[in-house]
């Protein structure tokens, strides 16, 4: 039986995770190595990392950091931010990332996606995206929520899997960082009219919001979350073990 | 030395880090000369089954690998690379394959339920064949471990060498082995540690 992905996600600015996690035992609380590994360890089923850097400089730190984390675990590998050419995707995927996740720069230029997949594969290209409410409707948004697009998410959603787009993470702006769980009306109406699997992302805040999406969506494939992971609130191995006890299916650590 | 055949498709990164890992000297590699020196071979691959067909003629691959599976010598077929091993595949058009496992490659779709995501990505358990042995491949795990599948077609026709399949509304092929060839479906250099106690019970075959 096919199992529910958790998969925490690390945000790296200039080669470093912003927002180290402290865990005992963590030499270096910054590095993507580490943490790579330490998540590994700890049954993560796939590990996303964003590159946030703004400069070229800080865009090499990130891939020679890339190559080294991914030399050392054996999970797949999204990897995303400043995705906006056929190159960018072949820079991350030489690094070893297995699957890479394009945002603004789909939106910005749409083909990428069909170029990108027919280069690499459907399985390769991850479309991520950033919605929010407004009025009876949810829109597509740029800049961390800070702009609206205007473009109508299942539409973009719809168009970018028919372009090519081989999985979908749908990141809620409405819940991300609110930690009072997932945002599932929004998640429900997304899941619905993809054919592909589709990754819950923004507002997990306890194991509790992890039964819920599963429970109230039993079709989703994956949930993401990043801080309560990295702070410790949830950890991966005891998420996975009530998940079991609940009857839903994970990948024993 | 085990070589893994460069010959153009997919992500070679994981597969050599892997051997690394389990500290087995592997190669990537197009060079027929080094692939016949190896003593174990491994055909790796992710994309479409025509266009992998293609790149391996090109490079003049094709028959030489045939004729490397069929020496004896242990041969590991990954994800495209497993497809590979069968007769033919009905991926965008018909395709004729290596034709060193019995069985036909065929999209999942419409034979697995409708309501179920296309591609079968995710980890998924192992069911061992229930009519064979433990195949040597899986001597370090167990039935229900589970490991890293993404991919959209699916090998069929070919229970006589299935060796362990996946649940995926139907039993899928997980892998399949015929005498020295063996195949994955499912990527054992993204599975963990199940999957490189995989990669480590192959490298140890003789």
């Amino acid at each position: 039986m096919i199992t529910k992905r958790i998969i925490p996600c690390l945000d790296v600015r200039n080669g470093r995770v912003v927002k180290g996690v402290n865990f005992q035992g963590l030499q270096d609380v910054n590095s993507p190595v580490e943490l790579g590994k330490y998540y590994s360890d700890a049954g993560a089923d796939e590990l996303v990392f964003y590159d946030i850097t703004a400069s070229v400089e800080g865009r090499k730190l990130f891939t020679d950091i890339l190559t080294e984390v991914a030399s050392g675990i054996f999970i797949p590998l999204t990897v995303g931010g400043g995705i906006n050419t056929l190159e960018d995707f072949d820079r991350v995927l030489k690094c070893g990332a297995d699957k890479v996740s394009v945002n603004s720069g789909a939106i910005k230029n749409p083909s990428l996606i069909n170029e990108a997949a027919e280069k690499y594969g459907n399985q390769c290209v991850v479309l991520s995206v950033d919605s929010k409410r407004v009025g009876e409707a949810y829109h597509v948004f740029l800049h961390g929520g800070r702009e609206d697009t205007g473009m109508d998410t299942l539409q973009w959603i719809r168009e970018g899997v028919s372009r090519g787009a081989g999985e979908v993470v749908l990141n809620s702006i409405d819940t991300d960082g609110v930690k009072k769980g997932f945002d599932l009306p929004m998640l429900k109406a997304v899941n619905e009219i993809v054919p592909v699997p589709v990754i819950a992302s923004g507002g997990a805040g306890c194991v509790q919001d992890f039964i819920d999406l599963f429970q109230e969506i039993p079709d989703i494939s994956a949930g993401l979350a990043a801080s309560i992971f990295h702070f410790g609130e949830v950890r991966i191995d005891d998420l996975k073990k009530t998940l079991a006890a609940q009857g839903i299916a994970v990948r024993k650590v | 030395m085990i070589a893994i055949i460069d010959y153009g498709v997919g992500n070679l990164f994981s597969l050599k880090s892997s051997f690394h890992a389990i500290g087995t000297d592997a190669e990537v590699t197009a060079d027929p000369k080094k692939i016949t020196a190896a003593s174990h071979v491994i055909l790796p691959g992710v994309g479409a089954f025509g266009d992998a067909v293609a790149k391996l003629k090109e490079r003049d691959l094709f028959d030489f690998v045939k004729a490397e599976a069929k020496s004896g010598k242990p041969f590991l077929g990954i994800c495209l690379g497993m497809q590979l091993l069968f007769d033919r595949s009905m991926e965008y058009g018909e395709h004729e394959g290596l034709g060193l496992v019995p069985g036909e490659v065929l999209p999942i779709e419409g034979k697995i339920p409708e309501k179920l995501d296309i591609p079968h990505m995710g980890w998924n358990a192992l069911d061992f064949a229930k009519d064979k042995a433990v195949s040597p491949l899986f001597r370090y795990i167990k039935e229900g471990d589970a490991v890293y599948f993404v991919h959209s077609y699916a090998a069929f026709h070919c229970e006589k060498n299935r060796i362990a399949s996946a649940e995926y509304g139907i039993p899928l092929t997980a892998a399949v082995q015929n005498g020295n060839v063996y195949g994955t479906q499912f990527h054992p250099e993204k599975s963990g540690t199940v999957g490189l106690q995989i990669l480590k019970a192959f490298s140890e075959l003789s």
